[in-house]
């Protein structure tokens, strides 16, 4: 079998993101399935990550899968000075496919060298987080029919936030107009915007966050400005509650407008909101065992049209 | 002329190289593991010159190195010239290229690279139109060229 590990979104095309989409879609129609019967999925998680990994130990049981592995650390040889690449061939004997979550950024491109089984990044250091933009992109999709042209306005915490740099590698496949609204201490870095400018990505900067802004936008994701990012406080006490989003500024949005955040929320979205049909995170979240049912499945080297044609499907 | 000859002695068959900016000329003996060679090795340092103002030179006996191994100097200096010699002549001119692959060369300038925490070599990609800049294979990290620090060679 092909090897197929996932560590970056970077590394597909738009043809292959379309292919996961559509996969995706099967699993929403069909989620329970004994497509993964007598396999072994591995998840290493060495740093906590409850989200993640209760999202890719379900999207593995429910296909049938057995799920071995580690939440903490704590627990594991690590600790004792093991190498990850021994901890990487020690499980390489024991599962079909590895999920694993580190805290060194590289860690999973460097475990899908050296493991004969297949990698799956759930997410390293700052770096990458695959399945949380492959989720972003599903959700997007789902929402607006399309991931073409779309203005996509990007708020909060743009500097740190990984999953923002994600989507900007992302979407670059499929003519969006960026929107930036972020403090200036946590403003875009200039690197992604040259990536923008290479790949000839519309972009717009804003400071202001407000219901004319907001008006423009197709996609709002939210991302969570948090204090620990500021090396001036009294600069994040003046920032902190300009980029929270309110129930009034939505009174000037796109019907088809909707509202992201990859989660944890603490305060950035008013709580009012969750009833407005804006709202989209909490089904984003279940988006993502969909969208992880399809990476496990790709990475098993199992097709969509294995997937059409499924006979283990449980009603 | 004649002066500068006398000051490094000529080699019978061997590898030159010449016009190294007398700063990098212990990053250059470094990377080269001269430490380790057996067979006879000249070093002018400081020698005038008059584009460099110090120039440093190396003159290697009985050695020869791979087109790969000497691209690796790029990362340091970039101009370095290579003579190639063999029966007291020149038989081959050339200036070092910078490869597009780097392995087991440059440090990760970000603490947090698996690179920096297992024990593994170091990769990197040459980055941006300029090739000015290299990119971490691992954790994407981007060093301008002028920037990069060596890994310190162990044993």
């Amino acid at each position: 079998m092909e090897k197929r590990s996932l560590v970056t979104i970077a590394d597909h095309s738009r043809e292959k993101i379309e292919y996961l989409i559509q996969m995706a879609q099967e699993f929403e129609k069909h989620p329970n399935r004994r497509l993964l019967e007598g396999k072994v999925v591995a998840t290493l998680f060495f740093e906590p990550s409850t989200r993640t990994r209760l999202s890719f130990e379900t999207a593995a049981n429910r296909l049938g899968a057995r799920v071995i592995g580690f939440a903490d650390p704590k627990v594991t040889s690590g600790t004792k000075g093991e190498t990850l690449k021994d901890t990487i061939m020690m499980v390489s004997n024991y599962a079909d496919i590895i999920v694993m979550r580190h805290y060194l950024e590289g860690a999973a491109r460097y475990a899908s060298e050296i493991a004969p089984v297949p990698i799956v990044n759930a997410g390293d250091g700052a770096n990458q987080h695959p399945s949380q933009t492959m989720l972003d992109l599903y959700s997007i999709y789902k929402t607006q029919g399309r991931l073409d042209d779309l203005d996509i306005f990007l708020v909060g915490d743009l500097k740190y936030g990984r999953t923002v740099h994600s989507m900007l590698n992302a979407m670059h496949h499929f003519n969006p107009t960026f929107h930036f609204i972020a403090p200036e201490e946590l403003a875009m870095p200039e690197i992604y915007k040259q990536f923008c400018r290479d790949h000839s990505i519309r972009y717009v900067e804003h400071t202001d966050f407000n219901a004319d802004v907001i008006s423009g936008a197709d996609i709002l994701y939210m991302t969570r400005v948090q204090r620990e990012r500021f090396t001036d406080l009294m600069e994040y006490e003046r920032v902190k509650d300009r980029y929270l989003l309110k129930l009034d500024m939505l009174s000037k949005a796109r019907p088809n407008m909707k509202i992201l955040h990859p989660l944890p929320r603490v305060n950035e979205i008013e709580y009012s909101i969750d009833e407005n049909p804006h709202a989209y995170y909490f089904e984003q979240a279940r988006n993502g065992l969909y969208a992880r049912q399809a990476l496990l499945c790709d990475a098993l080297g199992i097709t969509l049209d294995e997937i059409r044609n499924d006979k283990t499907i449980i009603e | 002329m004649k002066e500068k000859q006398l000051m490094v002695a000529a080699i019978e068959n061997g590898t030159v190289i010449d016009h190294i900016p007398s700063e990098k000329l212990f990053a250059v003996v470094n990377l080269l593991h001269l430490d380790r060679m057996t067979s006879a090795v000249t070093i002018g340092y400081n020698l005038e010159s008059q584009e460099l103002g110090k120039k440093s030179i190396i003159k290697m006996a009985d050695k020869f190195f791979t087109n790969e191994e000497l691209n690796q100097l790029a990362v340091i200096c970039p101009n370095l010239t290579l003579c190639i010699i063999r029966d007291y002549e020149i038989v081959e001119k050339r200036m070092v290229t910078l490869p597009d692959e780097l392995k087991g060369i440059v440090h990760c300038a970000n603490p947090k690279c698996i690179t920096n925490n297992e024990p593994m070599q170091t990769h990197f990609h040459v980055h941006g139109p300029d090739r000015r800049a290299l990119k971490c294979h691992y954790c994407n990290t981007i060093i301008d060229l002028e920037k990069v620090k060596l890994v310190e060679k162990k044993g």
